[in-house]
């Protein structure tokens, strides 16, 4: 082995996260050809190891070798990229939940290059050899953690890597998965001696088997070396005890090994807890099948399983959240009725992730939950003060818990559990990713209650040697209870050496498989799969690939298609918001109502009226009796304009004497108000006029000049044909750089990311991979904005409509391109969301000669407006649908809208970044 | 239901709220700088109207109308000859054109009546619509100016008192400020009670909840009532300190009366805030979800422009909305005084849709939970 060179090596590297310290000057040597594990707890800085081995992660200071070149230089990083697979933590977090089984490992066959008979081959020959085919059609959302894993496994090994990295693989995987993958890993290193792995894992069991450790604490390198030589170093028999030992004095101090004494046997049989024939069903599926058991007062009962495996729906039956399908849960001999209140206040729970209110202080979640509990508020800061002392958080009362270490949280979590005193304790998982001290304190906490207090407590875990603390364990599966007993007895019955063993000799026994097989899986095996390694693929080398580029367009039509609200939006979003501002943003004011107060009821007044009533503008309602009907009526808005004509009107009129006539518009919309203004005005004018006419014959209103107005392109001035072919714009920049920000940032965000930083995709593979999708949607969505415009607006089209349309595919093309380069600086998913509406909306709508013309504007309103794109499209929108203009006239617009598509998508390639920071 | 833990829990939210200062900020900025700056907007007002003017006369009358345009209402006039003027209307560079005739002048003093033709551009609405009587006005008072005599009115001497009752001046800051009002308590009821409940999903925090003696009612109705309040409180101080005395816009009707209407709307909208959030179950998605709900519930309600010149079969939909009626209550209270005599069919509507929309939003809520 020590001839062959490392296959990673790390000299003097550091990382730094804001203030926060990941890796303190970390050297250390990596074997090849071997399984190499990093050990430690949550936080120690393996996975930021991982991810600068794997190249994912830009190297901050230091020198990171990996497969023999610097990974700082992008050339090495380009060309090793194909080798090295890296499969990052957390349960399926390289895989896209919406995409089928199949789909998922598909699509990282396309990224590396493989054609079809290729990939069915490959992806055939995985899904066989991890028992997978059966689910090839079930989105990798609703696989079971195992499941998801081995997904994540075939997607990793799809390209046959030298090197393969998987950070925490199979943590919160039930035992037999567990040993599954790893008997999958073993065999397909059978297959390919020459692989390297390198393993994060917070199991030292599993540590165990692996040829080479790192053991991790504080972003330091603590020792290397097989187990044993670790093991023999700190002259400890486990792992577990090992590392400890080697942990710094000052973290070491205060430490005890748990030692829980025996339950006093027959002091108190009571029984707390009964489950009788619990059953759930969902539907046609059994979350929960026949499950019973007894669990005595202060009994510490263990409950093991697989995430989806039906714990948590037992535990929901158990505090009467769900109401069982069949069967009875009991506590304390009383039956569990999901109305009853009471039965919450005996039972104290306390969940897998931390999920206590970040926004409250220490002080008030224990406070709230106090309250909540209903204590008497009398009592409530004394018993406050109680726990804190109990639980070590006295010095932290007034901090946020988001401040604290997560050994300081759980100790937080499980005082707010125990605030009501409650006679039962759940615990979900209540030790996942913490230091094996505070472990070892928090069960300490346990056995004290447990054994000094009488709490009966309920925990499920999946570390066996916290299952060994347990007085009596289950193993749960499929929503079955296979087998429990005290664990001692699970392991005589088994006839194995341990714990792991005997539950994955009953797990196998309730699949129906035969008993530990390590046996080479039956898969079909292709001559191409044999014991030499085929070189890497070719085509990986080069530099612009249209079927990886078309990969990601493929899955992100299937993402879209599959996300119901991303997909209403995508398509009918901006027919509904073109519908909604056609009608809304209406500035034609028509049917106005109005009532007459006619004091003087002859033909001239009723004449007068009569030229109000006639018009389209107005609709007139019932005559007003007085001022105070007046009143009344204009307050509570029925009524926009209110005329009074006063008595002998028509006498006096043809007397010529000075009459005047009251009006009243309601002022409360201004706008409507000119307009009704204006209206009444003119109307006032032309009766007078015709009056006038009557009386003085034509020559009276002969007048100096004449100016004639033409109202071009729209000659009926009709709102909705001003404002369709704007609008049509404003919806093909809005949604379509939303959808294609969100499509980089939710990759960002959900952290899938992470596959365009390790395989061989370009940038720009990936950003036009993924705008094509929307350019489609976008045209789509064009057509159908035309079709309502034209059909439903009944805006007359006049133009040519080929040349419209070619403007409108540059134009969705430069706003996609808009969206990819606001994503590069957005970090979230609703910062994208808002931040795109507003960078799109507002220069489009102020800048782009929608209301006042570009050439009105001055100084960065002006050159903003000249080299935004919908400026360019507004023209070719407006000349196309109004002006009847084709190629000939509106070539001068169409040209910088195509100049805008490179420009753009090269910033979007310039700024997106390669690694992560 | 326990009132304590309605009080607790809603203490919770408040909390919560008082720790995320993005929605905080949201909060002071809707009822503060977004209503003075949509007061002091003014959409109708032309500004810097592209103009351009073929002289075709080149006399003393023609270039006295050439020389009366100029900043802010209209760009310097770009003087062009005939047949460019398709050509730039076309192209949209300029939104009138004005053509003055041959002999316009020599026409004018032989009492020959030219024509002097005014080309708008119809596809800018707001302009072409304000614009086009500026022109018009302008060039008359020019000729006029230039025949410097006055004809006497020979019209008949009836005279049309025309008042805008309410808001005399016409002064459209006024209805800006309180249409941003009405809007901004929509948005952020429905915003900050989706927010709080997907948070609370998003954390993990209502499966802990639920294992707790507090029902669903509970949960739902302390962040309807907590983030109800946040936003109520917000309006009462933006009408009273922005609005009446920052903005001087004078109240007709009873603060009381329509904070007690903003209540009753704001269970209705934070019921719908509920709804939404059970819908779409993640923060972007919300977001999404609000983008479609939130433009059509606003532009829709008669906030922004009347409601009779929307199609019938939009107005008879929107009765559906709670801000429909929401709109018509406070234009009624604040701009035309109207008391609960006049406003109670409203107020009834209010109570009825939002008491749909909380039995609606709890059934989802409770789906929700499981």
């Amino acid at each position: 082995m020590s001839e062959t060179p490392p296959v990673v090596r790390l000299r003097d590297v550091a990382l730094v996260y804001g203030a926060a310290r990941a890796l303190d000057m970390v050297s250390v040597d990596l074997p090849a050809g071997v399984m190499v594990g990093l050990i430690g707890p949550d936080g120690v800085g393996k996975s930021s190891l991982l991810s600068l081995v794997a190249g994912a992660r830009v190297v901050q200071t230091g020198v990171v070798e990996t497969l023999g070149g610097d990974m700082s230089d992008a050339e090495h990083r380009r060309r090793t990229c194909p080798r090295i697979s890296y499969m990052p933590q957390g349960l399926g977090k390289n895989l896209y939940p919406t995409l089928s089984v199949f789909e998922n490992v598909d699509f990282f066959g396309r990224l590396f290059g493989h054609d079809r008979r290729e990939r069915e081959r490959r992806v055939a020959g995985l899904l066989a050899r991890t028992e997978l085919q059966a689910f090839a059609e079930r989105p990798a959302a609703k696989l079971s953690g195992g499941m998801k894993q081995k997904l994540g496994l075939c997607c990793a090994l799809i390209h046959d890597p030298d090197l393969l990295i998987l950070d925490e693989p199979t943590t919160g995987v039930d035992p037999l998965s567990r040993r599954q993958f790893w008997e999958l890993i073993d065999d397909i290193r059978r297959d390919r001696p020459g692989m390297s792995v390198i393993v994060a894992t917070a199991y030292m069991e599993e540590a165990e088997r692996l040829d080479f450790l790192v053991a991790m604490d504080a972003g330091r390198v603590l020792a290397t070396g097989s187990p044993d030589e670790l093991k023999a170093r700190a002259s400890a028999t486990t792992l577990d005890a090992a590392f400890i030992a080697l942990l710094p004095e000052a973290k070491r101090r205060g430490h005890e090994e748990v030692v829980i004494p025996p339950r006093a046997a027959g002091v108190d049989e009571m029984i707390a807890i009964e489950a009788q024939g619990l059953t759930m069903r969902f539907g046609d599926f059994t979350a929960v099948d026949q499950v019973s058991f007894r669990i005595p007062r202060g009994e510490i009962f263990g409950f093991l399983g697989s995430n989806g495996c039906g714990k948590s729906t037992t535990m929901k039956m158990l505090t009467g959240l769900l109401p069982a399908s069949e069967g009875t849960a009991r506590l304390f001999g009383r039956e569990v009725d999901p109305k009853d209140m009471a039965v919450r206040r005996r039972v104290g729970y306390m969940s897998q992730a931390f999920s206590l209110y970040g926004e409250l202080t220490v002080r008030q979640n224990l406070d709230l939950h106090a309250r909540l509990f209903g204590l008497d508020p009398e009592a409530i800061p004394g018993r406050i003060a109680e726990m804190a002392n109990r639980f070590g958080l006295d010095d932290v009362m007034d901090s946020w818990p988001d401040a604290l270490p997560l050994g300081v949280r759980q100790r937080l979590s499980l005082a707010v559990a125990m605030i009501h005193a409650p006679e039962i304790l759940i615990l979900d998982e209540p030790t996942s990713g913490v230091d094996p001290i505070a472990r070892d304190n928090f069960w300490s906490i346990l056995a004290e209650l447990s054994r000094k207090d009488g709490v009966t407590i309920f925990v499920s875990t999946h570390f066996m040697n916290e299952a060994e603390l347990c007085d009596r364990i289950s193993l749960m599966h499929a929503g079955k209870v296979l087998i429990s007993d005290t664990p001692a007895e699970i392991v005589r019955s088994r006839n194995a050496s341990n714990l792991e063993e005997a539950f994955v000799a009953c797990l196998e026994d309730a699949i129906g498989e035969p008993p530990a097989s390590p046996a080479p899986s039956p898969a079909p095996r292709d001559p191409a799969d044999g014991a030499v390694p085929q070189p890497t693929v070719p085509s990986v080398r080069r530099s612009f690939s249209l079927r990886r580029m078309f990969a990601y367009s493929r899955r992100e039509t299937i993402e879209l298609r599959r996300d119901p609200i991303r997909a209403a939006l995508a398509v009918v979003g901006s027919l509904i918001l073109m519908f909604v501002i056609g009608y809304g943003v209406n500035m034609d004011v028509e049917d106005l109502t109005f009532a007459v107060l006619d004091r003087d009821d002859t033909t001239v007044s009723r004449d007068y009226v009569q030229q109000i009533a006639g018009s389209r503008y107005f609709i007139e309602k019932r005559p007003l009796q007085d001022y105070a009907d007046l009143d009344r009526r204009m307050r509570d808005g029925t009524l926009s304009f209110a005329l009074e004509i006063p008595p002998n009107f028509a006498r006096d009129v043809a007397r010529g004497r000075n009459v005047e006539l009251g009006a009243w518009i309601d002022g409360a919309m201004p706008a409507r108000a000119e307009t009704v203004r204006g209206y009444v005005q003119g109307m006032h004018a032309n009766w007078l006029a015709g009056k006038a006419r009557l009386l003085y014959g034509s020559a009276a209103t002969v007048g100096e000049f004449q100016l004639a107005i033409r109202y071009r392109y729209n000659p009926d001035v009709r709102s909705l044909v001003a404002m369709a072919p704007a609008v049509i714009p404003l919806m093909l920049i809005m949604i379509p750089a939303m959808l294609a920000a969100l499509s980089v940032v939710r990759e960002k965000e959900l952290g899938s990311i992470i596959n365009f930083y390790v395989t061989p995709v370009t940038r720009f593979e990936f950003l036009i991979g993924k705008q094509l999708p929307y350019v489609a949607l976008a045209m789509l969505n064009f057509v159908l904005l035309t079709a309502l415009a034209i059909f439903v607006f009944q805006v007359p089209f006049t133009g040519d409509f080929i040349c419209y349309a070619v403007g409108a595919l540059l134009y969705v093309s430069a706003t996609t391109g808009m969206g990819l380069v606001i994503s590069s600086f957005m970090g979230s998913q609703i910062a994208a969301i808002f931040g795109t509406a507003v960078l799109t909306l507002i220069p489009a709508s102020q800048y782009s000669g929608m209301i006042d013309p570009v050439s009105s504007l001055q100084g960065a309103g002006r050159f903003i407006g000249e080299i935004y794109p919908t400026t360019h499209f507004i023209t070719i929108s407006r000349g196309a649908f109004s002006k009847g203009l084709g190629f000939d006239e509106l070539w001068p617009s169409l040209v910088p809208l195509a100049l805008a598509i490179p420009v753009l998508i090269g910033l979007a390639g310039a700024l997106l970044r390669k690694q992560a920071r | 239901m326990r009132l304590a833990n309605v009080f607790d829990l809603g203490v919770k939210e408040l909390r919560g709220l008082g720790r995320d200062p993005m929605l905080l900020g949201l909060v002071v900025y809707a009822f503060t700088l977004s209503i003075y700056t949509e007061s002091h907007a003014l959409p109708e007002t032309l500004n810097r109207a592209a103009i351009a003017i073929v002289d075709e006369d080149q006399s003393p009358a023609s270039s006295r109308i050439v020389t009366a345009f100029y900043p802010p209402f209209f760009t310097p006039p770009k003087l062009i000859l005939q047949p460019e003027m398709d050509k730039r209307m076309d192209a949209g560079l300029d939104t009138f054109a004005l053509d003055i005739p041959p002999n316009f002048q020599r026409d004018l003093l032989a009492g020959r009546s030219p024509t002097i033709q005014l080309n708008i551009d119809a596809t800018r609405m707001s302009q072409a619509f304000t614009g086009g009587g500026y022109v018009q006005s302008i060039v008359s008072g020019e000729v006029t100016g230039f025949l410097d005599r006055h004809r006497a009115s020979e019209n008949p001497p009836v005279d049309l008192a025309l008042r805008a009752r309410f808001n005399p001046d016409l002064d459209k800051g006024w209805f800006g400020a309180i249409s941003d009002v009405i809007l901004s308590i929509t948005m952020l009821s429905i915003v900050l009670t989706g927010a709080a409940l997907i948070r609370e999903r998003e954390h993990g925090t209502v499966e802990h909840l639920l294992v707790m003696p507090v029902t669903a009612v509970e949960i739902m109705v302390s962040k309807i009532w907590s983030m109800g309040l946040v936003v109520l409180v917000a309006s009462a101080v933006s009408i009273v300190f922005v609005v009446e005395w920052l903005l001087a816009v004078p109240i007709q009707g009873s603060v009381a009366l329509f904070l007690a209407a903003t209540a009753v709307h704001l269970f209705a909208t934070t019921c719908m805030g509920v709804f939404l959030a059970t819908v779409a179950g993640t923060m972007p998605q919300f977001g999404l979800l609000l983008m479609l709900v939130l433009l059509p519930l606003q532009l829709l309600s008669g906030a922004t422009t009347p409601r009779e010149s929307m199609p019938e079969i939009i107005q008879t939909l929107m009765l559906a909305a709670p801000n429909t009626h929401f709109v018509i209550l406070a234009q009624s209270i604040l701009f035309r005084g109207a008391g609960i005599d006049v406003v109670w069919p409203q107020f009834a509507a209010l109570i009825m849709i939002g008491s749909i929309l909380f039995v609606l939003a709890l059934r989802r809520f409770r789906a929700f939970l499981r």
